[in-house]
């Protein structure tokens, strides 16, 4: 199981090197890896029949609880066949659709990367190498929807894409560890044992807070859906695969998985009916408003989602069976529309659906794919998408409380959904054909196979649903921890309450249809009101955090090392003495002085007279020389006490620093008051404050004992262990050599820093 | 800055100054000095000489950029510690000759670590200084 997951990163390490010699006829090749991955996912189908789950487990970091642990389980296999499935025909649909594009490679490497991803996501049984899957999806979107990276909308859209779903990934980490930390494991099979726990903490609500801010953000909810729009600049068949099939249902997955651990909660319940309710009926009521193809399904596939949310809101057994089959009801339509979206797109050249009609006459495979996929997602009697609208109006129905506003929620939704599928899947292809379409003719088989498998399996399903119904949407049943003999789904179940609603919408959704003709003026009349969308208030969230940045920058970092070097020492200064006069108690002791030698005496004094030099000096090349001097009388300090090496390194460190300084003054102008007596003051006070400190703390380190354990150490053991006599040295090159080894290493960085930086502006210059 | 006295002070103080920068990294083990300082005096060497001469003549005199000291210094100490390796014992164990050289005395593979240490903080500072005194 590791290998199939593995697959497809090393896959996309191989594309992405060799990606350039694939050009068209070799790029079928990458499609065998999805198709094989299906057939491996489907062939534990039985297994998963027999309510059996398959673990995998190889350690990975023991000591932090990461292991790479994998579970195939009901739900994780319908995830794992859509990923697989819907990737091996959108990798089948690229073939044609990119034929020719430069970065074709690159293109399916990111592909790769995604599917390798998303399969990990759903597989993981450890929390947070769930997480890990879950950024690396987050990054292949990114990637893909900012894929045409010579256009700025792109470029914009992806990084909108990356801001949303990236933040909610910081409150889901944080959710997982809160999780861990609660249960003391982060394996998600052991977590199902402390439900009771979980629920009675306090922190419960913190806990789901984090989980559900890192769903939403992931699956598109309200008040975080308008990335998902944006996201639909990459190329259509990323669209059909990440932004409606499999990616955005990473949130609805993460929701359901956790359900048997954190759900039936009335916080967990109201909270997922609530954002699930909004954001299905809002999104579904922009939707018919867009007259972009992409626009129309960006909307609705929000708006399923909603849908989704809401049923595992709802988390009654009826609602659990329509959001399992809905999840594939959608999935199937949703790719089948946005793959036609494509060849329409990329056989006419526009997307606008007030522009296009009688498509049929020219690509009608394309058109029966469209009808298909539209009829399902209308509901229309003997489609896989009836048995999914039946299901979620049953669930509605016998919900306890509210009944009657859930169902009529749910209602207006699907009317609103399946007027909005017509519209992507029926509308270009009815009416009279525009003489400038004439000329067109069917795309590559690649292109019109893929969308028509999609629409027969939805069909196929609908009129026999018990193919699914015991083999796949009972184990997943199970993994919510609900058992129930026989689930099985029917195509008819008689005249009843159910069935008048779903005649309701059939009926509403063709009205809209005749009734309501697309047109921008609408989608005008909607823009008044964006000021107050969630977007909106993004933007300027984001316009003044930039601004905020700027200044703060401004002020922070202009330029001028004196400025930093103020800043620096200010802030030391505060920060040392706040904590010197809050925590410790001071008190000098003079019981530790020595007696001030002669020696010490003249050095000291000149000492003193070359700082007076230094600061009263009119003479810039003074000032540095009698810098030196300074650092030459510290060097004879250390001469003293007994550091000969010391007093040498600073010797020639100090030698090599005046002459460094010369270099660069001989070339400054010979002496600029600069600055005025205010600021020599300010200047004064810092540097006098910063040196009372220093003193403050010298003195206080005389009163505390010495531990003098690790300096006997090496004193007793350099010539012991290391046969030296001249215990620093011996501490660089063997005790810790390692330590001088990267220290080499940075010096050199270092060195290439300056090499660089220098060499480079001045050849800029030239 | 052409003065008679520092050139040919410099031309001889050249020599003389790598020989004890070589003293220096050579008894670094047993008495105070080590590859560090050694390094910095080598340096101070040649920026004297670049002082006195100007600091074409002192790349002439190098034949080579001074970064190429760098990797080779690198090396130096990587191999060093690499080589314990070899018969089993940790990376960067020291490892002694038996026989004591003549002049040296006992030799370690932490001399030849050492040695690198020189070669890279020569390197370093050298470029460093060159590259600043060319650009300003």
């Amino acid at each position: 199981m590791l290998i199939a997951i593995l697959s497809g990163f090393l896959s996309a390490l191989f594309l992405l090197f060799f990606g350039k010699r694939l050009k068209s006829s070799l790029s079928l090749i990458t499609s065998l890896l999805p198709i094989g991955l299906f057939a491996y996912f489907l062939s534990f189908l039985p297994q998963i029949r027999a309510g059996n789950s398959v673990y995998y487990s190889l350690e990975w970091v023991p000591s932090l609880g990461v292991n790479l642990d994998f579970k195939l389980d009901g739900l994780s296999l319908l995830f794992s066949l859509l990923i697989t499935g819907i990737g091996a025909l959108v990798f089948l649909y690229s073939t044609a659709y990119m034929k020719g594009h430069m970065h074709i490679g690159k293109f399916y490497s990111y592909l790769s990367i995604f599917m390798a991803s998303m399969l990990g996501l759903v597989l993981s049984d450890n929390v947070l190498l769930l997480f890990v899957f879950w950024e690396l999806t987050a990054i292949s979107s990114f990637f893909l929807i900012g894929f045409n990276n010579e256009s700025a909308e792109s470029r914009k859209s992806s990084l909108l894409a990356w801001a949303i779903t990236g933040g909610g990934g910081f409150f889901l980490m944080a959710g997982f560890i809160l999780l861990g930390g609660l249960t003391g494991t982060y394996s998600i099979q052991e977590m199902l044992t402390s439900k009771e726990l979980l629920q009675s903490h306090e922190l419960y609500g913190v806990l789901i807070f984090l989980i559900f801010a890192g769903a939403f953000t992931k699956s598109a909810q309200f008040p975080f859906h308008f990335w998902l729009p944006g996201a639909m600049k990459a190329p259509t068949p990323v669209s059909a695969y990440l932004h409606s099939a499999t990616m955005v249902k990473a949130g609805i997955y993460v929701i359901a998985r956790f359900t048997p651990v954190l759900g039936n909660h009335p916080y967990w319940n109201d909270t997922l009916m609530i954002v699930g309710g909004i954001t299905m009926l809002y999104a579904a009521f922009h939707s018919i408003f867009r007259v972009d193809l992409k626009g129309i399904l960006a909307y609705s596939t929000i708006s399923a989602l909603g849908i989704l949310v809401f049923l595992l809101g709802m988390g009654s057994q009826e609602a659990l069976i329509a959001a399992s089959v809905f999840i594939l009801v959608h999935a199937l339509y949703k790719a089948g529309l946005f793959l036609i979206t494509g060849i329409i797109d990329h056989e006419t050249g526009t997307r606008d659906v007030t522009k296009l009609a009688g498509l049929r006459k020219v690509m009608l495979p394309i058109a029966i794919a469209g009808g298909l996929a539209a009829i399902s997602s209308a509901g229309i009697p003997l489609t896989w998408g009836f048995i999914g609208k039946d299901l979620l109006y049953a669930a509605t129905m016998s919900s306890e409380s509210h009944m009657i506003l859930l169902t009529s929620l749910a209602v207006i939704t699907n009317i609103f959904l399946s007027y909005s599928g017509y519209l992507a899947g029926i509308k270009p292809f009815a009416g009279e054909l525009p003489d400038s379409y004439k000329a067109l003719h069917l795309p590559s088989a690649f292109m019109w196979v893929p969308p028509l498998v999609l629409g027969i399996s939805g069909m196929l399903f609908g009129l026999l649903p018990s193919l699914l119904d015991q083999s796949l949407i009972q184990p997943i049943l199970a993994t919510f921890g609900e058992v129930q003999e026989n689930v099985s789904l029917k195509i008819w179940h008689g005249f009843n309450t159910v069935l008048l609603l779903s005649s309701v919408t059939i009926v509403g959704g063709v009205l809209l249809y005749l009734y309501i003709k697309p047109s921008s003026k609408s989608l005008h009349r909607l823009s008044r009101y964006e000021a107050f969308a969630p977007q909106a208030i993004f933007n300027r969230l984001t316009h003044g955090m930039r601004n905020v940045a700027v200044g703060f920058t401004k002020f922070m970092h202009n330029g001028f090392l004196r400025a930093y070097l103020t800043k620096i020492v200010f802030f030391m200064v505060c920060l040392i003495s706040f904590y010197l006069i809050r925590y410790v108690d001071i008190q000098f002791s003079t019981l530790r002085f020595t007696t001030i030698s002669f020696y010490e005496g003249i050095i000291f004094i000149i000492m003193a007279v070359t700082i007076l030099v230094i600061v009263f000096s009119a003479s810039r090349l003074t000032a540095i020389i009698s810098t030196s001097v300074v650092g030459y009388c510290i060097c004879l300090f250390f001469l003293y006490y007994g550091a000969p090496d010391l007093a040498m390194t600073q010797f020639s460190i100090d030698t090599l620093t005046t002459v460094l300084f010369v270099l660069v003054l001989l070339k400054l102008p010979p002496y600029l008051k600069l600055r005025d007596k205010k600021a020599q003051m300010q200047d004064g006070l810092l540097a006098g404050a910063f040196g009372i400190m220093i003193a403050v703390i010298a003195l206080q380190v005389l009163n505390e004992p010495t531990n003098k354990n690790i300096s006997q150490f090496y004193s007793d053991n350099a010539y012991l262990l290391a046969k030296g006599k001249n215990v620093v040295n011996v501490i660089l090159v063997d005790f810790r050599a390692y330590d001088t080894l990267v220290e080499t290493t940075v010096l050199a960085i270092a060195a290439i820093g300056v090499f660089s930086m220098l060499k480079i502006k001045s050849s800029e210059i030239e | 800055m052409k003065i008679i006295l520092l050139k040919t002070a410099a031309n001889y103080l050249l020599p003389l100054l790598i020989l004890f920068s070589i003293f220096i990294l050579l008894r670094g083990h047993y008495e105070p000095g080590g590859g560090f300082v050694g390094g910095l005096i080598a340096s101070i060497a040649f920026i004297l000489h670049s002082l006195a001469n100007g600091l074409d003549k002192t790349k002439q005199l190098l034949r080579y950029p001074p970064f190429i000291y760098i990797p080779f210094g690198l090396g130096l100490a990587l191999l060093s510690g690499l080589t314990p390796l070899l018969i089993g014992k940790p990376f960067l164990t020291v490892l002694w000759f038996d026989d004591p050289l003549p002049v040296i005395g006992y030799v370690g593979s932490a001399l030849f670590f050492d040695i690198g240490v020189y070669l890279v903080v020569l390197g370093v500072t050298l470029t460093i200084l060159f590259t600043i005194s060319e650009s300003v």
